[in-house]
């Protein structure tokens, strides 16, 4: 289908043009310009750009799908303007197993709205005690491997488990979190902590951690991605890895530059996180980060959550937030708050990631493939159980009214969301 | 910024969840209400018809005989009927959610839950989930708070002290599991007593705790000097040996009232134990049945604040 | 504007009247904060033996379903054995009866009185219980939405005033 997007502002942030212009689509890619578009999109007034790639998001199946299934989370996904997205190995059974990556990608492949990324576990049922067959998930279409949330304790197993990765040249995406420091631990370990009389995760199990896959990374030349930054002290050190040149990035969730352990108010098990909101030195710290490129990508962490699961005092209630409808509003308000070039907000969760995933999509040249959203920036969104299309109503941001309201969603030259 | 839930639209005090968060003039009314109240357990006939025909169920999910009589107690000198539920045995091992069980509750005509948790912010999720006619009263919390502990602590300490402006209260032992010890602090901060410490090793203390308006002490002989108030809070056996603390008899060198460790107090220190007290462990026999313990008044008090807390509740 | 009886006046006409039947049996229990006022006047001025009982009847008031427990409680304290004593029930003026009806409640809480006679500086009328004073220093009618009450002075003279009723 020949596809014509007319008028819009296009912003590739790739290549850092800025600029009101035209993008045609044929056989699902860009193209050149052509005559006769079988479709015209008026984009007037709004912003096109590459289709959003977010690097984490839970779409509950296989096993959770009494939480979510994946034609609602995918729905959720393109409303939201994501048209690539990670998963991580964290179902149940947990992707250790080619068979289980394969009935995935056929599942997501056939619903045909965003592409699906699976994340292979680095060890069998994610215990960390065995390494997964690494070659096979990643024939079935693993992309990298990972622990999901549950950190490798034995550093022997974590040392070998690099090494053999490494050996291939797979990437390997870790969370940094000491399993021993962080045991018990339910939120950021300080003040707000003690006053609520919760068990806290102090910082440093994030620092001596990262400490140790950073060594071990010199060690064995695993290119690694570390998951969801949650200290000042993490991005220090990831800033001296990357002065360095160690063969390693790192992202962010959308809701730690936003939010710090002041949130969570009277209990608010919406803000019952994995990593937990920290300080508002450490918030500030990640969303400097984030604009000044020491941390590479924004990334949702979409993990939808039904009511049981937070109808519970905080430590009993379950982590996560629902995530992908809010990426683009959270992304802009950081930009803004940031004063960043609309490029340069965009390029964390499009260019960026795509260069961690190592893929050609992210970007509006000739010949890269079209996934595409186009959006109004300035357009009111408000957050509501009624007009999230995920099954994940749980976010801290309920009720509030953000801007940036996807119009529509392309992926491969198709248009799979329209508002 | 969500307003405190435990003060409805008036500002009145509708649930009572924590110390913390309470304007000083709700704390003051419920101590002088106390006051009004051990008139009460002192004369012959100790009821009042206050809270007659109303339904007090206590909802302890965590084990207690001490807290769950006094409660008893206080209820029944109101004239209410008092239900006891021990959900560790019941429902909640057959695996009903907190909230299906207070809403089964609810049904049978509740007017007051006093609601024993081991998880922090338990009462708060109640309360949010309560109908309006409903009221919440915390008896513990996880580490977070025990609002009524705290209370009955301070009208000890006004009735032995009169006023808190000059005092200087030491709060000794295990501050990083104690909701005993929150409550305590909040209560003399927002009340203006001159100085609060606390007094452990590193290992009992949490952290960013100096935030909460304390002086922090390792050493038990400094920060006792010149106390008027002397708290010693309990250590649970499970903490005595483990990476928190080598053992009891270490403990107890360092950390345990003696007399002799008495006398760098005040000449009319008073010292308190919110129970029950490990002999030899946190406390000298000898101190703790000498002159300065005020342990046993403390539990007398306890009833009458409960009844306060119950009564202004209900009424809200 | 209606002129108020002068409160001295009354309380030396109330002792006249009491005066006779004083005896080693009688005790006083006044009623906070007018009625307490008025009975320390009165307990001193007739020499009674027993020493002074005073009353807060917070906790046995009708209306707590509908006010809940507001004002802050004073302590009840009666120094004496009410068993088989004659009481005189001390309150500044008598209007509706309830809070005699709490009172006269309370006080079976703490013993089985002989007889109780109720003493009131003044009686506005508007009664909603069988409830009547025995002895009583005037009958004073009080303008709509206005209410009666006594005031104690610097100097410790007391002054019956009219003020504006609080909205119920």
């Amino acid at each position: 289908m020949k596809l014509l997007i007319r008028g819009g502002r296009v912003v590739d942030p790739a290549s850092g043009k800025d600029a009101v212009r035209d993008i045609h689509i044929s056989d699902g890619k860009i193209a050149e310009e052509f005559a006769k578009p079988d479709r015209v999109i008026d984009a007037k007034g709004l912003v096109v750009s590459p289709g959003f790639i977010d690097l984490s998001a839970r779409l509950r199946e296989p096993g959770y799908e009494y939480k979510a299934t994946l034609e609602s989370e995918m729905e959720a996904a393109v409303a939201g303007g994501v048209t690539s997205l990670a998963c991580p190995p964290d179902t149940d059974p947990p992707l250790d197993e080619p068979g289980l990556v394969d009935m995935l990608r056929r599942r997501a492949k056939s619903i045909a709205r965003a592409r699906v990324y699976p994340i292979g576990a680095l060890t069998v049922k994610l215990a960390g005690e065995t390494l997964t067959e690494m070659g096979q998930l990643r024939d079935a279409g693993c992309v990298a491997f990972s622990q999901a949330n549950t950190p490798i304790a034995d550093t022997q197993v974590l040392w070998r488990a690099l090494q053999y990765a490494a050996t291939f040249g797979f990437p390997v995406w870790l969370r940094a979190e000491d399993a021993w420091l962080a045991k018990g631990g339910v939120s950021h370990d300080g003040e707000i902590a003690t006053r609520l009389g919760l068990p806290g995760i102090p910082p440093f199990a994030e620092t001596i951690a990262l400490a140790t896959l950073l060594e071990l990374v010199r060690a064995t030349g695993a290119r690694v991605h570390v998951c969801r930054l949650s200290t000042a002290s993490a991005v220090e050190l990831m800033r001296r890895a990357k002065e360095e040149k160690l063969p390693v990035t790192c992202d962010v969730g959308i809701h730690h530059i936003h939010l710090c352990d002041r949130d969570l108010g009277y209990f608010d098990a919406h803000c019952r996180l994995e990593p937990p909101l920290r300080s508002q030195r450490d918030r500030d710290a990640l969303a400097r980060a984030a604009a000044d490129g020491v941390i590479d990508c924004l990334c949702s962490d979409h993990t939808p959550v039904d009511d049981d699961g937070k109808h519970l005092p905080f430590a009993e209630a379950e982590a996560g937030a629902t995530g992908l409808e809010l990426l683009l509003p959270l992304a802009l308000k950081w930009g803004q708050a940031s004063k960043l070039s609309l490029a340069a907000t965009l390029a964390r969760i499009t260019s960026e990631p795509a260069r961690v995933l190592g893929t050609q999509a992210g970007r509006l040249s000739v010949g890269a493939p079209a996934d595409i959203a186009i959006f109004d920036a300035g357009a009111p969104v408000r957050i509501a159980a009624e007009s999230l299309r995920s099954q994940g109503k749980n976010t801290p941001f309920l009720g509030y009214e953000l801007a940036g309201r996807v119009r529509c969603t392309v992926v491969d030259g198709a248009v799979v969301y329209e508002a | 910024m969500q307003r405190n839930p435990q003060l409805n639209a008036n500002g009145e005090l509708q649930h009572l969840l924590s110390i913390e968060g309470l304007p000083r003039d709700v704390l003051t009314q419920i101590l002088d209400t106390a006051e009004s109240f051990v008139g009460v357990t002192e004369r012959e006939v100790k009821k009042v018809p206050l809270l007659r025909g109303k339904s007090v169920f206590n909802l302890f999910f965590e084990p207690s005989t001490r807290t769950r009589t006094t409660f008893e107690i206080a209820a029944k000198r109101l004239s209410a009927d008092v239900i006891n539920l021990n959900i560790a045995v019941s429902s909640q091992t057959k695996g009903e959610s907190l909230l299906d069980t207070v809403a089964n509750l609810s049904a049978m005509q509740a007017d007051i839950f006093v609601v024993r948790h081991n998880s922090s912010g338990a009462p708060f999720l109640i309360a949010r989930h309560v109908k309006p006619h409903e009221h919440v009263v915390n008896a513990g919390d996880g580490r977070h708070a025990h609002p009524t502990q705290g209370l009955l602590d301070l009208f000890t300490i006004r009735h032995y002290k009169k006023d808190f402006a000059g005092l200087t209260v030491a709060i000794v032992g295990d501050v990083l599991h104690s909701r005993v010890a929150r409550s305590l602090i909040h209560g003399l901060t927002t009340l203006g007593a001159a100085e609060v410490r606390v007094i452990g090793p590193q290992t009992l203390l949490p952290a960013g705790v100096e935030a909460l308006g304390v002086r922090v002490f390792h050493d038990m002989r400094a920060g006792l000097k010149d106390a008027d108030v002397i708290v010693m809070l309990r250590l649970q056996n499970e903490r005595m040996r483990g990476p928190l603390l080598p053992s009891a008899q270490e403990y107890f060198k360092h950390y345990g009232l003696t007399a002799e460790k008495l006398a760098l107090a005040r000449k009319d220190a008073i010292v308190m134990h919110p129970g029950p007290m490990n002999r030899g462990v946190e406390i000298d026999s000898a101190v703790a049945d000498g002159p300065h313990s005020v342990i046993l008044p403390q539990v007398t008090f306890g009833i009458a604040v409960r009844m306060a807390v119950m009564s202004i509740v209900a009424g809200n | 504007m209606t002129k108020l009886p002068d409160a001295d006046t009354l309380c030396a006409q109330l002792v006249r009247e009491l005066a006779p039947r004083i005896g080693p049996n009688t005790g006083m229990v006044g009623l906070y904060t007018g009625g307490a006022w008025l009975a320390e006047r009165l307990h001193k001025d007739l020499r009674i033996e027993k020493p002074l009982g005073l009353m807060d009847i917070a906790f046995y008031r009708d209306d707590y379903a509908k006010r809940g427990l507001k004002h802050d409680p004073k302590r009840t304290k009666i120094p004496f054995d009410v068993n088989g004593c004659e009481l005189l029930l001390v309150d500044d003026v008598l209007y509706s009866g309830r809070t005699v009806r709490a009172a006269m409640n309370e006080l079976f809480d703490y013993g089985r009185p002989e007889s109780i006679s109720l003493v009131v500086l003044a009686d506005r009328g508007g009664r909603q219980l069988p409830i009547c004073a025995q002895y009583c220093g005037a009958r004073v009618d009080v303008p709509a939405g206005m209410r009666l009450t006594l005031k104690r002075q610097e100097s410790g003279q007391l002054v019956l005033a009219l003020e504006p009723s609080r909205a119920a």
